[in-house]
């Protein structure tokens, strides 16, 4: 499908540098690490839970790198690991989630410009259109990231955050990662016409349809799509075509709905090989660089690692404290019987 | 409040009451024109807010006087105005959206349900949502269905929601310029039955506005009431007080939380009590206001909590609003119950 992204977009925008793209290369091995080993923590009882991104690693870093987090702001959903690593959230903050310390995670996301996780699917897609046009109220240049996949599109509230935008001329991109799949649901049976980008041209946005396993076309389309919301001309749709190689979660059997064999014929090229090749081909790295970036991966994992295992429970108290800024009293009350009862046992 | 008392006392003067005798719909106009012009952080938008001043009214002139950036039309998707509010909230606004009338919040339960109550919770307080959600609630005005609908259990129920609702022009004037002041979600229910009713509104002084508030001293039994219900407990009153029935009639105002000390203090008196509200009987408000009575009153209750409701039907239409919406004969029959009442 077409791009119609008027030439306001980056046009002047220089090409990556050698140096960047051996970043995004180091980014990716980084998330891949981490994503592989968190579905091993789940089998070894670490954490009890997780949702992989094992083959969307190039439409998470490429989308995340064009973001500025002095003043962007980014909204996941559930399987956003890569752009949190991208962005320089706390990981150790962020997989609390996923070892059921918090729900939403433990970074801070104001300070990080990452929004809590969350998992109604299509749930923060119109946080990110309000979070956008308050941009636009205090005539700031913020523009909001909103990700969502194929499924989460088929949602009342991803029509409504289309058309809010394009109403009211937000800045927001809305990103979303066709990975094929919705648990087990392919996109042909969730998407009628077969792409969402293809609906921005019914809310009057531009639509970009990308090969998602490409980080360089990714980080380009996101980036041209922030230099248009930047110009005030309103929202974008970029949708980046990947692959959901693993499970949908550590709880899913993709068995039941698909073969190894589908499997591997429909993924398509490893985003990771593909850019270390393309990085061979423009002799930006060598051997000797790749080893460097999957040792780093491997430190990293185990710094997280260890931090995830030292994450005690967390005091009770603490489900009273944050229901409310102002605490009311029969929460009081309640928190209360609580300490008495639970230290009384 | 008492700050600037104090500060008028200090400085050797004495504050002068500012009364007005206006309506509801005016006193909230008022309050939210105050709002914005107080807090430039504040946004006011809905359905027809704008230029027409919303449907009731309630938001008219405000946008001519405060812009079109602080004071707008949406398009016409309540899920979309209420997950709008949680990412202008995120961004540093308050948000007084309006949702037209209470039968459509129901389009937009997930995002008041799943996101605003949940994200100062969701992100251990550095997300709140100082949201003070305007809702037109409850019957009475023989409109359409979903025009009329009592949901306050249905927002009560849920943690991290605050829900407030005033019966008089003066408390709509104050609680709403209250809940806006405050840092959590508030759903704001106006009883639209009520909106055209006039009455005194002291500007000056709101008093205290964090709970219930005794709108007639009884002595024989305690009539709990709020919204528009209250000014019907008030009628029910004045008739029973011909009977030689002094009724004490308790607005609960705040519907989450429950001012149950007010409770405790009203019944422990009178030792008898009848819950008055439209919304269904079963698991409606009336079950948790008698369970916190009898929790604080049981061994001076002379008799078991009554309650006076609407029935456990879809909210019907107009031919039929009378018979559903407690009227004053069934009040006065569960004042009867009541004082009637004697242990087997
Ligand atoms: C509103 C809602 N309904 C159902 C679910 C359960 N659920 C979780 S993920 C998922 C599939 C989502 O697919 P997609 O949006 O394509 O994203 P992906 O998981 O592939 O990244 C479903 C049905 C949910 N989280 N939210």
């Amino acid at each position: 499908m077409d791009s119609f992204l008027p030439a306001v977009a980056a046009a002047d925008a220089a090409p990556l540098a050698s140096e960047q793209l051996r970043e995004l290369y180091s980014l990716m091995a980084a998330v891949r690490y981490l994503d592989t080993s968190a579905v091993a923590w789940q089998r070894q009882g670490i954490i009890p839970g997780y949702a992989p991104e094992l083959g969307q690693e190039a439409a998470q870093v490429g989308s995340a790198y064009a973001l500025d987090t002095a003043r962007d702001f980014a909204f996941p959903t559930y399987r956003e690991m890569g752009v949190a690593r991208t962005m320089g959230v706390d990981m150790v903050a962020y997989m609390s989630t996923h070892k059921a310390t918090w729900h939403g995670g433990m970074y801070d996301p104001l300070a990080s410009r990452l929004a809590p996780i969350q998992a109604v699917v299509a749930g923060s897609v119109l946080h990110a259109v309000g979070w956008a046009h308050g941009q636009t109220l205090s005539e700031e240049p913020g523009v909001a990231l909103s990700y969502f996949g194929d499924g989460a599109s088929s949602q009342g509230d991803v029509h409504e955050a289309m058309n809010f935008a394009a109403v009211m001329k937000a800045p927001v991109v809305f990103f979303i990662q066709n990975n094929g799949w919705a648990i087990s649901v392919p996109t042909e049976r969730q998407v009628a016409g077969g792409s969402v980008a293809g609906r921005a041209a019914g809310y009057g946005i531009p639509g970009i349809q990308v090969d998602g396993n490409d980080v360089v076309a990714v980080y380009e389309a996101t980036r041209d799509a922030f230099a248009h919301c930047r110009a005030g001309n309103g929202p974008v749709v970029v949708e980046a075509m990947t692959y959901r190689r693993g499970p949908h979660s550590t709880a899913d059997d993709p068995g039941r709905y698909r073969s190894l064999d589908d499997e591997r014929i429909d993924a398509g090229k490893d985003p990771l090989e593909r850019l270390r090749e393309r990085l061979l081909a423009v002799g930006a790295a060598d051997e000797a660089f790749f080893a460097a970036a999957h040792e780093a991966a491997r430190i990293e994992e185990e710094l997280i690692r260890t931090g995830i295992e030292a994450l005690g429970p967390r005091p009770g108290t603490e489900m009273f404290d944050f229901v409310f800024q102002e605490t009311t009293p029969a929460l009081e009350n309640q928190a209360t019987r609580w300490r008495e009862e639970s230290e009384h046992v | 409040m008492s700050e600037s008392t104090t500060a008028t006392l200090e400085a050797g003067t004495t504050t002068e009451s500012q009364r007005t005798h206006i309506s509801m719909q005016q006193a909230l106009n008022r309050a939210l024109d105050e709002i914005l012009s107080a807090d430039p952080k504040t946004v006011v938008f809905g359905e027809d807010c704008g230029q027409l001043g919303g449907v009731f009214r309630i938001t008219d002139g405000l946008q001519a006087k405060h812009g079109e950036s602080r004071v707008f039309d949406t398009p016409l998707a309540e899920s979309g105005i209420l997950g709008m509010s949680v990412g202008l909230a995120m961004a540093g606004f308050h948000p007084i959206p309006e949702v037209q009338f209470d039968g459509f919040a129901y389009p937009a339960i997930n995002q008041i349900v799943c996101q605003i109550a949940r994200m100062n919770y969701r992100s251990r307080g550095k997300l709140p949502m100082p949201i003070t959600l305007r809702v037109p609630s409850f019957g009475g005005i023989r409109a359409p269905e979903h025009h009329g609908e009592s949901l306050e259990a249905l927002f009560a129920h849920v943690p991290g929601l605050k829900v407030v609702s005033p019966s008089d022009p003066h408390d709509a004037y104050h609680l709403l310029k209250y809940a806006a002041s405050r840092p959590d979600p508030v759903i704001f229910m106006e009883p639209k039955s009520r909106y055209w009713q006039k009455g005194d509104v002291d500007t000056s002084d709101g008093g205290t506005l964090t709970g219930a508030r005794i709108v007639r001293p009884g002595r024989h039994l305690t009539l709990v009431a709020w919204g528009a219900m209250v000014a019907r407990c008030l009628q029910v009153a004045e008739l029973a007080a011909e009977d030689g029935i002094d009724v004490e009639v308790l607005d609960l105002r705040w519907l989450k939380p429950i001012d149950a000390q007010a409770l405790a203090t009203s019944v422990g008196k009178t030792r008898r009590a009848v819950v008055v509200h439209e919304a269904p009987l079963t698991s409606g408000l009336g079950a948790e206001v008698a369970q916190l009575i009898t929790q604080s009153c049981f061994d001076t209750l002379k008799a078991p909590v009554e309650r006076v409701t609407g029935f456990d039907v879809p909210y019907p239409s107009g031919d039929l609003e009378d018979e559903y919406i407690p009227n004053i004969d069934r009040i006065l029959l569960g004042i009867q119950r009541v004082l009637e009442y004697r242990r087997g």
